[in-house]
């Protein structure tokens, strides 16, 4: 790494405690899709990684080669921009497929879809009891 | 001073970015259905992709930010694929 003798040691350090914050997000949540139990329990796990983790070492990566290069170098944005919109869109189809399966299934685990529609049509007519007068 | 500083930092995160990819590894061979091993795809890719950006910051060359930004779309569009199979039994339809 002769490249980094020019870089300022504040720059440095900004770069190393971001990074490792955001390695360490990753790997927590990594741990986390290991040691949880059901699929819907694990389905939260990532999400540490996609969130602050990408976004943590997103930004070390504009300081440093902003610093590196002496002028504004914000093309990583994009990644952060990426994954923190496609991570929810994911993660709710893959949730909707899993329910869908364990319905199909008969799981008892899950709710059944009865029991969600009575649901929904209780509170319908609550809010609507309280509208009439 | 500020090369030690990097080379340490980075290269500690590089390891705690690879024991998260070998955890998922382990969760994609092992985990009992369908979903478990779609989930951990994307959470591997995720970490290969953060993997790549540290290269970069290692070596100084923005030439890996192309690299990640390739493996972010391609999982993303790879984990949609696959979800959207289990639940249709289709991709397109």
């Amino acid at each position: 790494m002769t490249h980094v003798e020019a870089l300022p040691t504040w720059a440095a350090l900004a770069t190393a405690v971001l990074v490792l914050i955001g390695a360490a997000l990753t790997l927590i949540g990594a741990i986390g899709t290991l040691r949880f139990g059901t699929f819907f329990e694990r389905v939260h796990a990532p999400t540490l990684g996609t969130s602050w983790g990408t976004g943590s070492i997103a930004l070390a990566s504009i300081i440093f080669f902003s610093v590196l290069e002496s002028r504004p170098v914000v093309h990583e944005v994009l990644i952060g921009v990426f994954i923190t919109v496609t991570t929810p869109v994911t993660l709710m189809l893959l949730a909707r497929a899993a329910l869908y399966r364990e319905r199909a299934e008969g799981s008892t685990r899950v709710p059944p879809h009865s029991v969600v529609r009575r649901a929904r049509h209780l509170g319908a007519g609550e809010e609507s009891g309280n509208d009439a007068p | 001073m500020t090369e030690a500083i990097l080379v340490w930092s980075v290269g500690i995160a590089q390891a705690m970015l690879v024991i998260a990819m070998a955890c998922n590894t382990y969760r994609l061979i092992r985990g009992p259905r369908a979903q478990d091993r779609v989930l951990c795809v994307d959470a591997l890719y995720v970490s290969a992709m953060l993997l790549v950006l540290t290269f970069g910051i290692r070596t100084g060359s923005s030439l890996y930010f192309e690299g990640a930004l390739v493996i972010a779309v391609i999982g993303f569009v790879s984990s949609v694929a696959l979800s959207k199979f289990l639940m249709r039994g289709e991709v397109i339809e």
